[in-house]
């Protein structure tokens, strides 16, 4: 070909252009508290908001009071949550207890509020069945085989389409890693060709253990893989609670009126370490990188509107996170309090009608059991 | 009583839990409007409709997330996996969490899906679609496997298979699909799934077999039987769990043993069953365990498969050597 002449296809145009639907995040509070949509604020009483900033304060307490117990040693693998308060409560908290919930191990935040105990939450870390059994039969438990959660939303958001259910969805969790799982296409490919209702989240909170966002694709933004399953979505600040819950419910609303499902990366940030086990961000990211997201904090802005509107105090909040503290270590207490587990369970529970070998074994662990 | 091929004796029990439990779904690729490559689910998309057999994008991990979802919704799964060898795929779906998730909930969930999958060798197919598999499953708690040698059994396994609450998976002999045939019943009838069977009745050597081996080692019994050594043969039917009582009666009466299996010999079922018996039956026994089984080599190039893949022949010169011990 002729230096100068026209191609047929102009990729490095092409590759340019692929994420400009996604230039503009989705957002109504910014970083500095200010609010750059009224409109959408305006649709939220100062009731709903004084309810958001409660829900994050008791997440970020929560994650301070988890991170105590597992320096004590009272909690198994736990993944810390500071930082992603907005993007978890902001989209809990448009489902219905109908929904069906699958969640990573990132997600014990949102399952509490869909329907189980923090004391559930903490006995599912310390190792414990009661910990897979929740008071609204709606949840799966954590999902730890990254993206498995995803293929097997698709089963159930196809299963409520088949049932005629109206007003149901499946909603799911993964982290930025989490997009690069062949499970990840997988599930929102079958959704979409069964047209089945779900909403997808990515929180993409820019780090798999020590791996950053970066490093995960080349894509420009993590929103734009949904494009290519035929799937509308978009990016929100992951920071700003109403712009995360105004998201969700618009997705919800489309899943449910039966035009199939939807992809929403909350853009947002790990503060603390991947895991309680032993993960050290500074051998991997500077403090010059945690700054700004630090400062773009989800309760600071929060707290600023609502201290502007006049609905919020220090001394409020403070009260608030004592009242919280003593929750989660009633919590604590009564996890600990829970049943010495038995390995004849576990084999009881292995197959729903026992095979001869297992019986036997049943009944060995039974006797040794009993003394 | 129909004639009926081990293939069309599995589409029969598949269309009467298709008729009898509105909650049932097949589904995978291919089974829709096609039937299936092998044709086993024809004509049932035509007869039960798109919203109870239908296919499924082109993804064996998705099909078990599918059949796993539809399981908390309620529904009753019987995802197809093309060829066995595709399984790798679905791998964390079935091992990492179908036959964990009953478990996982302390009981208080069921999975009850059945996987129905093609597998065996002789058919001189493409690499990867005939291995015999089987054994990275019966090391998985949670999970029954099971695999008939015939039509009858087939028909009747699937049928158990699919109305067990536990997750089952199905294994379908690829070189049996057609080639051979039975008296079968046209109602439903149930094989249960934990049970072996006595296929010949002998007095003087078992012979432990699966899926098609089950039918070599009928040829191998019929050889001795010139030589008058009457070997009973075994049908496992059940890879997990395995039925260790119908082959302990056996071995108190002949007290000579031969397990077979065609896959490689390596950790295999033919392993498990021949610790089972040296555990509980040795004292019982007049010779060592004799184990017949493919070489520990990858599965072996189509045109060289039958160099490989334990025949009667194999069989019965193992049978003469441990009877003979």
């Amino acid at each position: 070909m002729a230096n100068g002449s026209k191609q047929i296809v102009d990729f490095a145009k092409i590759k340019a252009t692929m994420a400009d639907p996604y230039k503009h995040p989705v957002q109504v509070i910014n970083g500095d508290g200010k609010v750059v949509d009224p409109d959408t604020l305006a649709k939220y009483s100062d009731d709903q908001l004084v309810d958001f900033m409660k829900k994050m304060v008791w997440e970020r307490t929560l994650h301070e009071q988890t991170m105590n117990f597992s320096r004590q040693g009272r909690l198994g693998f736990y993944a810390p949550t500071a930082g992603e308060e907005a993007s978890e409560m902001g989209s809990v908290t448009a489902f219905k207890e109908q929904d069906f919930l699958l969640p990573a191990y990132r997600d014990l935040p949102q399952m509490i509020q869909h329907g189980t105990t923090v004391a559930k939450g903490f006995l599912w870390s310390k190792g414990h069945v009661q910990g897979n059994q929740y008071e609204n039969p709606n949840m799966l438990f954590p999902q730890i085989i990254i993206g498995a959660q995803y293929a097997e939303t698709a089963g159930v958001a196809l299963g409520i389409k088949k049932n005629g259910d109206k007003d149901r969805v499946a909603f799911v969790y993964t982290g930025d890693g989490g997009t690069s799982q062949g499970d990840w296409y997988e599930g929102i490919n079958f959704t979409s060709a069964y047209q089945a209702p779900a909403v997808f989240f990515v929180q993409n909170n820019g780090w798999a253990i020590s791996v950053p966002r970066k490093k995960q694709t080349g894509a420009e933004t993590l929103a734009q893989k949904a494009v290519a399953m035929g799937v509308p979505s978009v990016q929100v600040d992951g920071m700003d609670i109403v712009a995360v819950h105004e998201v969700a419910k618009a997705a919800r609303d489309f899943a449910v009126a039966g035009n199939g499902p939807v992809v929403i990366e909350t853009l947002t940030y790990r503060y603390g370490a991947h895991s309680s086990a032993g993960d050290d961000p500074s051998r991997y990211r500077t403090k010059e990188e945690e700054k700004p997201w630090f400062d773009a904090d989800p309760l600071i802005r929060m707290r600023k509107v609502l201290t502007d509107k006049g609905v919020w105090s220090q001394d409020q909040e403070d009260k608030l996170v004592e009242q919280y503290k003593d929750e989660f270590k009633d919590a604590m207490k009564e996890a600990e309090a829970a049943p010495a587990q038995k390995v004849s369970d576990f084999l009881k529970w292995t197959y729903n009608v026992p095979t001869p070998a297992v019986k036997k074994q049943i009944a060995e662990f039974e006797a040794k059991e009993s003394k | 009583m129909a004639k009926m091929t081990y293939i069309k004796a599995i589409t029969s029990g598949l269309d009467q839990v298709l008729a009898d439990d509105p909650k049932t779904l097949i589904f995978g690729e291919d089974v829709g409007k096609n039937g299936g490559v092998f044709r086993t689910t024809v004509d049932l998309q035509d007869k039960y409709g798109e919203d109870r057999v239908f296919d499924t994008p082109l993804a064996e991990s998705g099909i078990l997330g599918l059949a796993i979802g539809l399981s908390l919704t309620g529904w009753r799964p019987i995802p197809e996996i093309q060829f066995m060898g595709f399984t790798f795929e679905a791998m964390d779906g079935i091992v990492g969490q179908l036959a964990r998730d009953h478990y996982r909930f302390g009981g208080q969930k069921n999975f009850p899906v059945t996987i129905r999958t093609p597998f065996g060798g002789g058919t001189h197919t493409a690499e990867m679609h005939a291995d015999n598999l089987e054994n990275y499953f019966v090391s998985t708690p949670g999970l029954r496997v099971v695999t008939a040698s015939n039509p009858y059994d087939a028909k009747g396994l699937v049928i158990s298979a699919i109305e067990s609450d536990d997750p089952v998976l199905f294994m379908e002999n690829l070189k049996l699909y057609r080639s051979m045939k039975d008296e079968v019943p046209d109602d439903k009838y149930t094989v249960p799934l934990d049970s072996a069977k006595v296929v010949r009745e002998g007095t003087d050597i078992t012979l432990v077999a699966y899926s098609a081996e089950v039918n070599e080692a009928l040829t191998a019994a019929d050889a001795l039987a010139k030589d008058n050594i009457s070997a009973e043969v075994i049908d496992l039917r059940s890879l997990s769990p395995i039925d260790t009582d119908t082959i302990y009666a056996s071995i108190d009466k002949t007290h000579k043993v031969v397990v077979i299996q065609e896959a490689q010999r390596m950790a295999g079922v033919g392993a498990v069953v021949a610790s089972d018996i040296a555990e509980d039956k040795i004292m019982s026994l007049d010779a060592p365990i004799g184990r017949v089984a493919a070489p520990d080599s990858v599965y072996p190039f189509a045109q060289a498969e039958n160099d490989w893949i334990p025949n009667s022949d194999d069989i019965e010169a193992k049978a003469r050597e441990i009877f003979n011990y």
